[in-house]
């Protein structure tokens, strides 16, 4: 098997693991923090997106339109936070997981009525087009290297947030004991309106990357966040860690399943059967993974508080 | 007679009384819309028994609804085109459809609530949105069955002494299918077995230490749980004539929970309830504008925020354990 095929797969599911870190990260804070379950982070992705698209075709400007899907997903995840979740946090799971399936509806139609139906189109900026030659005769795009640099950024960032800052200090404290921080004058409504606005602002940043490869519609916040739900459960939720380690295996081995399992099996079994069972199995790859570490670690492989 | 039960007879008695209405004031199409109700609530009527009384959070009920759809296509494709299933000739007879989907839904239950009641609360949602999610890959991925286009069904399953092919026979069948859901479902809540599985959800711990394991109870609820859900399923797909992939898909779960939350939860009414309610909002947003899931989402968010208890609870007050 060519090595350049290979590096070039790998570098693809890194891509794909530190989009799926930037959607974790937030939802894992949240849950940390709050102990909210947001199916409603993929409306945040998504705005994130349209943002990025709407005003960088106004503007003409990717980075304009980046520092707008920042500022719109931050400040909806603030609105969302202070009319809606606010009620939710001291409700079971069960209310939470209805509500935030509700504020999706809301979300998605409210788009559609915006922006209409067709998805809209995101290029991607002119300093960052081509490829770039890597070691071992690799071609490689040097937007989605960048996005794997973004990616590591944010992450180096995010533990420095946490374990270097004020701010970071108060998040960790309210994730082992909320009560009592509220005891010793953290105002805790406003620490948990800034979580949920800078876990928002993340999502909202992978959308506004992801949509200059894909194209920006409807809809395309849920595949991410049940990807990025297998991510948080894997890597044990509350863990910012734990997401990312479990946002790198899962962009790795979804990347490299599609790839390299169709082969495998017609290796073994002839072409086939391998070509319909190939495509099944490497789409339910990720979730066999997640089950296989939920039997043995029924919380996760780097649980908080465990 | 207590509130609830007077609830659960005049939303039972509205729900039959629907079609013939519908008949008598010409409007024969809220025949369909009231059996989408009766299979939806008995959909949901199912996950009522994990997620009601076992206060198990299962976000993968589409996975046994859709199983129970591809049942009703498979069983229909092959009598169809004179196929044998599995070596064996078999009839489009709905009695055996249900049959297949409850068992083949049970067994996939079984083996996945095994795993995944190991764990418990987040875990335990997003383990079953998992197993859900490779059924409905494997699903799309399987050609033989359609794949990403679904099955069709272009002759419903036959029912002795019914003629399927009649809206006003088809309501008649998922009616009284609901009525056995209900039954089960009444019949599980009032047993010693649901009592334990009600204790267990309130103290695990306790249970365990007077000498219950909570463990099988909590496995046999799941599967019973998923048999109920996939004849729903089943008869789902033989009112769309349609197995659709998207039977399997994780909204599909989602909206089942809907059903339960704006109903009442863990209450005989609830899923009822929140069916008719559903379907009508559905159909009357829908009729009145096109951006009607927008309006639905703010309608949850009403009920969730406001309405705690869902329906039933509105109407009937607190559930009474006695």
């Amino acid at each position: 098997m060519p090595t350049a095929l290979i590096i070039e797969q790998l570098l693809n599911g890194l891509q794909l693991g530190v989009m799926l870190f930037l959607m974790a990260a937030g939802l894992t804070l949240i849950f940390g923090v709050m102990g909210l379950i947001n199916l409603a982070h993929g409306s945040l992705y998504m705005v994130g997106a349209f943002a990025c698209a709407a005003v960088a075709a106004w503007t003409g400007s990717f980075w304009l339109g980046l520092v707008a899907s920042l500022a719109a997903a931050a400040a909806a995840g603030a609105i969302v936070e202070v009319t809606v979740i606010r009620r939710l946090y001291d409700r079971d799971h069960l209310d939470q997981v209805l509500a935030t399936f509700a504020l999706i509806l809301v979300f998605s139609e409210g788009t559609r009525w915006l922006f209409g139906s067709f998805p809209l189109y995101l290029d991607i900026p002119p300093a960052l087009t081509g490829a770039v030659a890597l070691p071992g005769g690799v071609f490689y795009p040097v937007y989605r290297l960048a996005i794997i640099l973004v990616g590591l950024a944010v992450a180096v960032g995010l533990w420095l947030l946490i374990s270097r800052t004020r701010l970071g200090m108060r998040i960790r404290a309210g994730e082992s004991d909320r009560e009592m921080i509220g005891a010793l004058g953290v105002d805790i409504r406003t620490l948990y309106t800034v979580v949920f606005a800078l876990g928002a602002a993340l999502a909202g940043l992978a959308g506004a990357l992801v949509g200059a490869l894909q194209s920006v519609q409807v809809g395309m916040g849920e595949p991410v966040l049940i990807l990025a739900f297998v991510v948080i459960v894997i890597g044990g939720i509350g863990s910012i860690k734990g997401a990312f380690l479990g946002a790198l295996l899962v962009g790795v081995v979804d990347t490299m399943g599609r790839i390299f399992l169709p082969q495998l099996l017609a290796a073994l079994l002839g072409p086939a059967p391998a070509a319909s069972l190939g495509g099944a199995l490497s789409s339910m790859l990720i979730y066999i993974v997640m089950a296989g570490i939920l039997a043995f670690r029924p919380r996760g492989l780097f649980a908080a508080g465990a | 007679m207590t509130r609830e039960r007077l609830l659960t007879f005049a939303l039972l008695a509205a729900l039959l009384a629907l079609p013939f209405a519908a008949q008598a004031l010409g409007y024969p199409f809220y025949t369909t819309l009231a059996t989408r109700m009766a299979i939806l609530a008995l959909a949901a009527t199912g996950l009522n028994i994990a997620l009601g009384l076992g206060g198990l959070v299962s976000f993968g009920h589409a996975a046994f609804f859709g199983i129970g759809g591809y049942a009703a296509g498979i069983v229909a494709t092959h009598a169809m085109n004179a196929q044998p299933l599995l070596g064996l000739d078999i009839p489009a007879s709905m009695p055996l459809v249900w049959l297949l989907a409850a068992l083949s839904a049970g067994l996939v239950a079984a083996i996945t609530g095994a795993i995944s009641l190991r764990t418990s609360g987040v875990y335990f949602i997003m383990i079953t949105l998992a197993f859900a999610q490779m059924i409905f890959y494997f699903a799309i991925s399987w050609k033989a069955y359609g794949g990403e286009d679904g099955l069709s069904i272009a002759l419903r399953n036959g029912f002795p002494g019914m003629n399927t092919a009649v809206p006003r026979d088809l309501f008649m069948i998922a009616f009284a299918l609901l009525l056995a859901g209900l039954l089960i479902f009444w019949r599980v809540r009032v047993s010693r077995f649901g009592a334990a599985l009600h204790a267990a959800r309130q103290n695990e711990l306790r249970v365990a230490a007077i000498g219950i394991e909570p463990f099988p109870i909590r496995l046999v609820a799941f599967v019973v749980s998923a048999m109920i859900t996939a004849v729903a399923g089943a008869m789902f797909a033989e009112l769309n004539r349609f197995a659709s992939p998207s039977m399997l898909a994780w909204p599909m779960s989602g909206e089942l929970i809907v059903l339960i939350i704006l109903g009442g939860t863990g209450r005989l009414a609830g899923p009822v309830a929140g069916a008719m309610l559903y379907v009508m909002l559905e159909y009357w947003l829908g009729s009145i504008t096109e951006r009607w899931q927008f309006f639905l989402g703010l309608t949850l968010l009403g009920v969730v925020l406001f309405a705690r208890g869902g329906i039933v609870g509105l109407v009937a007050g607190k559930a009474r354990h006695g």
